[in-house]
């Protein structure tokens, strides 16, 4: 079964002359016609594109040219990636229409790496959501139980990875949209240091907390996946010239005389236990590994949320100013004149979620309420961020749980406030710019996967992946594979 | 000028300078002028989804210079900001502008009016990009289609904002004017007001005269001429007047000048205001302007239009309207002053360039003055021909035109058309003697005292020689014959 394998699996197969990329991709289409009418992580696919992709990998397989460690492994896109030529929706019905003349610079560069592009994945609408449900299209269903969410805003791109229905996918966080559709669908999914990866390309939701990050069968796959799009752009100004290191090489270097922080905060009332156990148990595990542990605090951890649910929207409330039926996408019909074609354009094109973030970042950002929202988020992001730097001063990494809870069932949480508490654990990363990792930790006794999470220093992927890696050789978590029909 | 009014006016303008980058202010798009619609875009420009802003370095450059030339500190770290409002013309419906953290803040513009100095504070200037243009099919009002051309859009645009330290329509022209200098001298901006690549706002109030508190402002646009910023403040200055003389109170709202009908009108009072709802650019990182930068942009100062202008007068013996004039243009300026170079009587280059060259070419046009055919050393050619009696200074202008118009040297045009002046006392002593036998009766009146007869003689024996006669040795022959006919 190609579908089943990992990228490296994959790859190799592919260099021993063992599989071609086109099997592969044929592989995975046929998955998708049988599976994904049921999982639903697919907004489009772009059938015929791959193959031609594949039949081009195929060829450098053959002479013995292949570009590199993605050269003919079929991934899939969160849909909020342009894609040239390739319609864009990212989940909204407001972009419906809308097919980008360029390819976001991470796109072109796993294109670059011969990576085959299987389609677009969903989404909750423009990133807004920890469920997929704000899909302007349809719900994406968890593959370990096709009544609860996979998670969002990535969950299409977490789900195709579990159900086999890409050999690895690339998602964006901005408060969890990665971490936590891959703790609820049990693969490994990385945001990487916010500056890590270009954003070029990527459609804006809050742009000094957005992310690019892959999602992997395991953790060498998303090491893989890292390094093919991370490194500086000059498009993206925000984007940081480091140097990227060859994460899957470091991958082997055991995590002995690594210390780990164990921050209180994360371990809160009302949490789910089996998640609190199989975070104790993880940690245990790591320090059995050879790394030693330590408590740590995170004092401005209860505001996060707060601060996150202030400056998210207020940028949001900008980003999506552009969308008034103007230049592209929707534009309502019998407008009497531009102010009515504006508010017909987005009352019929943004959904309820976007609508409430962009009215309430219109509130936070308008004269006399600045400083009191905006401007003490703010402030307030600055002590998260200070939070952590004290910690890093005696840890190297962080590890906590990814999400309170496990996957929930579809329509369960229809508060919104009950939604957001999801990402209380993930959201503090985004606000202090670090890299963050789930790994798969453990299940439930019901069967769901749980999430362990790792932070690191800013740039320090490796660090996290390294220590990623060593948990995962130690157990057999993310050899399960949910049981499709 | 009006009787002295009980009121004085408080007058501050707001001037916006397309700067003559090649390339816009966040993207690689050319901003050259006059090119079919939407021919200069691309997806930054646009607007698209997912694109970035990136700082093109040459218009901060620009900017920096021109804070120097007028006296303000760059700041050591500025930010772009978000301005916010819903327009067709702003492809994402914000502008990337400037608001907390300027360029540079706190300079001084010294002007004169009616031969007094003044000087006039200057706030900030910031750096910001142009919008697009709305192109009506018909009238605005009945207008079935409209469309939008982005070539524009854009483009870089720097703001400078006075203080409120003018006080009369004069100032606020004379202000206007030594900025616009500036600015051509700098070479960051073409100053074509009518093409909008300076443009003018103001805010004016009046207040009793000795009073120190400011009355309610107003803020009128559309001014697109010195005449039309004079004629405006002039009109609203008497409508303030009158209305406050009549007890009503001042609206504070934003009035257009209609130049037609030299009124302005209101266009929107200070209820509809817009509330922008500035924040900081999240796209772009802060600003460094390092004072190693700003040393190097300050060693590429020119002497700017006041210092030069009064060299001028001191070094050239120009008389100050002639050293007004002279400097209007950086180019204008090094004419004269590299023209004077080779011929080193610079009153007499001044009256030629003043009265001949600025008759083909305007003074303040950077780029015609470049491309004219008559280069400086062609000027000193000519003025050398004249000096050393070889043409007249009559025949001289029309040699000028000549060369005008083909590129010639003087020296050329004056051995090909036989232009040299006649100084062969044989040939203008027949001339003289044709003339005083063929006129008689004139050289009676001459003798009976009617003196302006004289210069018929000098007329008429010029005439034979078809101008080419040496007007000096044709005087003296006339004073040698005349008294023994």
């Amino acid at each position: 079964m190609l579908a089943s394998l990992t990228v490296h699996e994959l790859g190799a197969r592919f260099r021993r002359g063992e599989a071609t990329p086109s099997q592969a991709a044929q592989a995975y289409l046929e998955r998708i016609d049988a599976l994904d009418p049921q999982v639903r992580a697919y907004l489009t696919v772009t059938r015929e594109e791959a193959l031609k992709q594949a039949a081009a990998a195929d060829l450098r397989f053959k002479s013995a040219t292949p570009l590199g460690p993605l050269d003919g492994v079929p991934i899939g896109l969160k849909d909020v990636l342009c894609t040239r030529g390739i319609r864009t929706t990212c989940g909204s019905k407001i972009l419906e229409t809308f097919v980008p003349p360029y390819d976001a610079t991470v796109v072109a560069r796993l294109r670059e790496a011969g990576a085959v592009v299987l389609g677009k994945l969903n989404m909750d609408e423009f990133a807004m959501g920890s469920s997929t449900e704000n899909s302007a299209y349809f719900s994406t269903r968890n593959p370990w139980d096709l009544a609860r969410v996979p998670g969002g805003s990535s969950g299409g791109s977490a789900a195709a990875v579990s159900a086999d229905l890409a050999a690895a996918t690339l998602g964006t966080d901005t408060g969890g949209s990665i971490r936590q559709p891959a703790a609820f669908c049990g693969n490994v999914g990385l945001k990487p240091t916010y500056g890590r990866v270009s954003r070029y390309g990527l459609i804006a939701f809050a742009s000094s907390l957005d992310q690019i990050g892959p999602f992997g069968k395991d953790v060498e796959d998303a090491a893989l996946m890292l390094r093919a799009i991370a490194g500086h752009d000059p498009l993206d100004s925000t984007s940081v010239d480091v140097p990227v290191p060859d994460y899957a090489a470091e991958l082997g270097k055991g995590i002995a005389g690594l210390t780990l922080g164990v921050p209180a905060e994360y371990f809160i009332e009302g949490m789910d236990p089996e998640v609190k156990a199989a975070t104790r148990a993880a940690i245990a595990a790591l320090e059995k590994l050879g790394a030693r542990t330590q408590p740590v605090s995170l004092p401005h951890t209860e505001y996060g949320l707060a601060a996150y649910y202030l400056i998210a929207p207020a940028e949001c409330s900008s980003n999506l100013a552009r969308y008034d039926g103007v230049k592209y996408g929707l534009r309502a019909p019998k407008a009497r004149n531009i102010v009515d074609m504006y508010s017909k354009t987005r009352a019929q094109g943004f959904g309820r979620e976007v609508k409430r973030r962009v009215m309430l970042g219109t509130y936070a950002l308008s004269a006399g309420y600045y400083d009191a929202y905006y401007g003490k988020a703010q402030r307030v992001r600055t002590l998260v961020r200070r939070d952590f730097q004290q910690a890093f001063e005696r840890v190297d990494l962080i590890v906590a749980p990814t999400t309170p809870n496990v996957a929930f069932k579809m329509g369960e949480k229809e508060d919104p406030l009950q939604m957001y508490l999801n990402d209380v654990f993930t959201i503090p990363v985004n606000l202090a710019g670090l890299p963050g990792l789930s790994v798969p930790a453990g299940f439930t006794r019901t069967g769901l996967p749980i999430g362990l999470q790792l932070i690191g220093r800013p740039f320090e992927e490796a660090t996290l992946l390294r220590a990623a890696h060593a948990y995962e050789r130690a157990t057999e978590w993310h050899k399960r594979k949910p049981a499709l029909p | 000028m009006s009787a002295p009014s009980t009121y004085e006016a408080v007058i501050g303008l707001e001037v916006h300078a397309q700067l003559l980058t090649r390339t816009k202010m966040f993207c690689g798009c050319s901003t050259a002028f006059g090119a079919a619609p939407n021919t200069q875009t691309c997806p930054v420009c646009q607007g698209m989804p997912g694109t970035l802003p990136v700082i093109n370095r040459r218009a901060v450059e620009f900017g920096i210079k021109t804070a120097l030339a007028i006296g303000c500190a760059p700041n050591a770290l500025n930010r772009f900001a978000r301005k916010h409002y819903y327009y067709p013309d702003m492809p994402k419906n914000y502008q990337i502008s400037q608001y907390e953290e300027p360029l540079a803040v706190h300079g001084r513009l010294d002007i004169e009016v009616g031969g007094a100095a003044r000087t006039v504070g200057i706030e900030r200037l910031h750096l910001e990009e142009d919008v697009g243009k709305l192109i009506h099919e018909g009238a605005l009002e009945s207008a079935q289609s409209s469309n939008v051309d982005f070539n524009r859009a854009g483009v870089p645009l720097m703001e400078i904002v006075s203080k409120p330290d003018l006080r009369s329509s004069e100032e606020a022209a004379a202000y206007l004017k030594a900025l616009r200098a500036i600015v051509i001298y700098l070479g960051v901006c073409d100053g074509n007001m009518e093409e909008g690549s300076l443009r003018c706002d103001a805010n004016i109030s009046l207040r009793k005269r000795g009073a120190t508190e400011f009355g309610t402002k107003v803020e009128i646009k559309n001014m697109n001429s010195f005449r039309n910023v004079q004629h405006a403040l002039e009109y609203e200055i008497t409508r303030q007047t009158r209305a406050l003389d009549a007890g009503e109170r001042i609206v504070q709202e934003t009035r257009l000048w209609d130049p037609d009908k030299s009124v302005t009108v209101s266009m929107r009072s200070k209820e509809f205001a817009h509330d922008y709802r500035y924040f900081p650019e999240p796209d772009l990182t802060p600003l460094g302007v390092e004072a190693t930068w700003v040393d190097e942009i300050r060693a590429t100062l020119p002497e700017l239009p006041a210092a030069r202008r009064r060299r001028f007068i001191e070094a050239y013996g120009l008389s100050p309207y002639e050293a007004d004039l002279l400097t209007q243009s950086r180019a204008l300026a090094d004419y004269f002053e590299e023209a004077s170079e080779g011929f080193p009587k610079p009153k007499v280059v001044a009256n030629w360039v003043l009265n001949e060259l600025l008759r083909e070419v305007p003074g303040d046009d950077e780029k015609a003055l470049a491309a004219c055919r008559i280069r400086p050393a062609h000027l000193v050619g000519l003025l050398t021909l004249i000096e050393d009696g070889t043409i007249s200074g009559k025949i001289a202008k029309d040699v000028f035109e000549k060369m005008y118009r083909s590129g010639e040297t003087a020296q050329a045009i004056v051995s090909r058309e036989g232009l040299t002046q006649v100084l062969d006392e044989d040939i203008l002593r027949r001339a003289v003697d044709q003339v005083l036998r063929e006129h008689a009766k004139v050289v009676e009146d001459y003798k009976n005292g009617k003196k302006a007869a004289r210069g018929f003689l000098v007329g008429q024996v010029m005439k034979s020689t078809q101008g080419k006669g040496n007007p000096a040795a044709v005087n003296r022959l006339l004073d040698e014959k005349l008294p023994k006919v």
